[in-house]
């Protein structure tokens, strides 16, 4: 095969998993309004999604806060602007490293567990079954899924702020004595609801991505146990890069409202 | 060979005619057809990537055929709305090749979860729990009623997931492969299970399987599904003493 046909036969590949993909979540829309609503599966992906992501999410974002603050330090330090330290590293984690850590985590933990879970289910004809028996597998299993991450998502990405500013403060306390009531009149005189407000809407558009994606691999998988292992690891890798292209495009929206 | 008074009754719960289906330029099925009649247990025999999963998928809606009519009691389900399909699949029971439990489900849940849809249907007067237990009884696993399925051996998953397709009394029972990957006596326990299913509730059967001594014990008729079409129907006696070499291929030891 030439490498033009391969460029051709492969954009093919991604032009067909792009409409099914579409297809998918447009189906995800109609059925997420349909009769009967699964309300205790619905409860139990929340708590296994919002619940078993918390420590993950909680240790990563701790750590990002230390980070931020002791390497920021120096370099404010030099300019005699240590003061601005909160200010800064609040409205950076805030609008950005927050949502966009804590989405690429439950994308490794949520949508790999998704994809893996789903595809598994697939191969084993679990859903099949769900099928046959008169259940609707995709409100049951792919509805619940997304609607949980969704919702769960900026769940996490609010503690995650929580505890990486927490971090920050604990830097400031142990280098520059600053004090627990001080530290945080700086942060929550630095934010803004324009920060919060775009970056918690953000953070639902990132769920809505890692539920999509895992439930569609998973859904879809093919080839036995290989097929689930793909599944998992393409549903992070996808929604992982999905993650960074729908940033771009929240930034972006975001810039024109503050520019009006 | 067993008593075939079944046959005589001549009312078709489930007919197949001219089923073709394809994947991409495999022709998998081409022409099948075949009849099952009330109360009758029906084997279809087939090598291996012959079509017979695909022809019992196609029955129950879970794979679309290219063309061929496919009639369970009376309805077409072909051309059956997807509220429709299933309401009419409560009438079917699948027992799936691997069991299918979901494996995140104790077998109490397992057993639920299809009552969740058709419960008011067909139990208005029962409570879960009741027949929960005596679809798990029938199958002789009460006591396994709070374990998951990844506790379970083989043959009691098997046995789970024929008491889960027993629970909302389906009127046909499709097993795919019910004795494959069993030990002999646990898969002979599964054949003696399947025929107690069908004296107490007298269901139609249709059993796909490798398995030539299940097929000698439990079958009514057989077919054999070679060349993606119905190449002989008869009883066990009958194709097992055939002198066509494709159907003598099938019962040598």
């Amino acid at each position: 095969m030439s490498g033009n046909s391969k460029i051709k036969n492969r954009l093919h590949v991604f032009l067909i998993e792009l409409g099914d993909l579409s297809f998918f979540t447009s189906r995800f829309f109609k059925e997420v309004f349909k009769h009967p609503f699964e309300f205790k599966e619905l409860f139990r992906q929340c708590y296994n999604m919002g619940n078993r992501s918390l420590l993950l999410v909680g240790i990563t974002c701790f750590i990002i806060g230390l980070v931020l603050d002791l390497q920021t330090r120096p370099t404010l330090m030099e300019f005699g602007a240590v003061s601005w330290m909160p200010s800064m590293v609040s409205i950076s984690i805030v609008r950005e490293i927050g949502p966009i850590i804590t989405a690429l985590v439950c994308a490794g933990r949520i949508g790999s567990g998704i994809g893996a879970e789903l595809g598994s289910m697939r191969v084993t004809e679990q859903i099949d079954a769900m099928e046959v028996s008169g259940t609707n597998p995709f409100k049951y299993l792919v509805v619940t899924r997304v609607l949980a991450v969704t919702l769960m998502l900026p769940l996490l990405v609010i503690i995650g702020d929580a505890i990486s500013l927490f971090g920050s403060f604990l830097v400031e306390n142990l280098k520059g004595n600053v004090s627990f009531t001080l530290y945080f009149n700086q942060v929550f005189d630095s934010i803004e609801f324009g920060d919060i407000i775009p970056a918690t809407i953000k953070s639902f558009f990132f769920g809505l991505a890692i539920g999509i994606v895992g439930c569609y691999k998973g859904y879809y998988c093919t080839k036995g146990t290989e097929g689930v292992g793909k599944a998992a690891n393409s549903a992070v890798v996808v929604s992982s890069l999905l993650l960074f292209i729908i940033d771009f495009i929240a930034v972006f929206v975001t810039d024109i409202f503050y520019d009006l | 060979m067993k008593d075939n008074k079944n046959i005589s009754n001549p009312e078709i719960v489930l007919q197949i005619m001219d089923l073709h289906k394809s994947f991409g330029d495999n022709h998998v099925l081409n022409g099948f057809n075949m009849k099952l009649y009330k109360g009758e247990n029906l084997v279809i025999m087939g090598k291996s990537g012959s079509g017979k999963s695909v022809m019992i998928k196609c029955l129950v809606g879970l794979m679309q055929a290219d063309s061929g009519l496919i009639s369970v009691m009376g309805k077409d389900i072909t051309t059956l709305t997807q509220e429709a399909l299933d309401i009419l699949r409560a009438d079917i029971g699948f027992l799936f090749q691997g069991s299918a439990l979901y494996d995140s489900m104790t077998v109490r849940e397992n057993l639920e979860f299809p009552l969740r849809r058709h419960s008011k249907k067909k139990h208005k007067d029962s409570n879960t729990e009741a027949l929960v237990l005596e679809a798990l009884t029938n199958v002789g696993l009460a006591h396994a009623i709070d374990l998951m399925p990844s506790e379970l051996s083989g043959g009691m998953k098997r046995r789970v997931a024929l008491a889960r397709t027993l629970i909302l009394q389906p009127k046909i029972i499709l097993y795919d492969e019910p004795t494959s990957g069993l030990d002999p006596i646990t898969a002979k326990e599964i054949i003696i299970l399947m025929q107690d299913v069908q004296k107490k509730y007298n269901t139609s059967s249709l059993i796909i399987t490798h398995d030539v001594d299940c097929a000698r014990v439990i079958s009514d008729r057989m077919l054999l599904l070679i060349d993606g079409i119905d190449y002989a129907v008869g009883t066990y006696t009958a194709l097992s003493t055939s002198e066509d070499p494709k159907i003598k291929a099938f019962f040598k030891h």
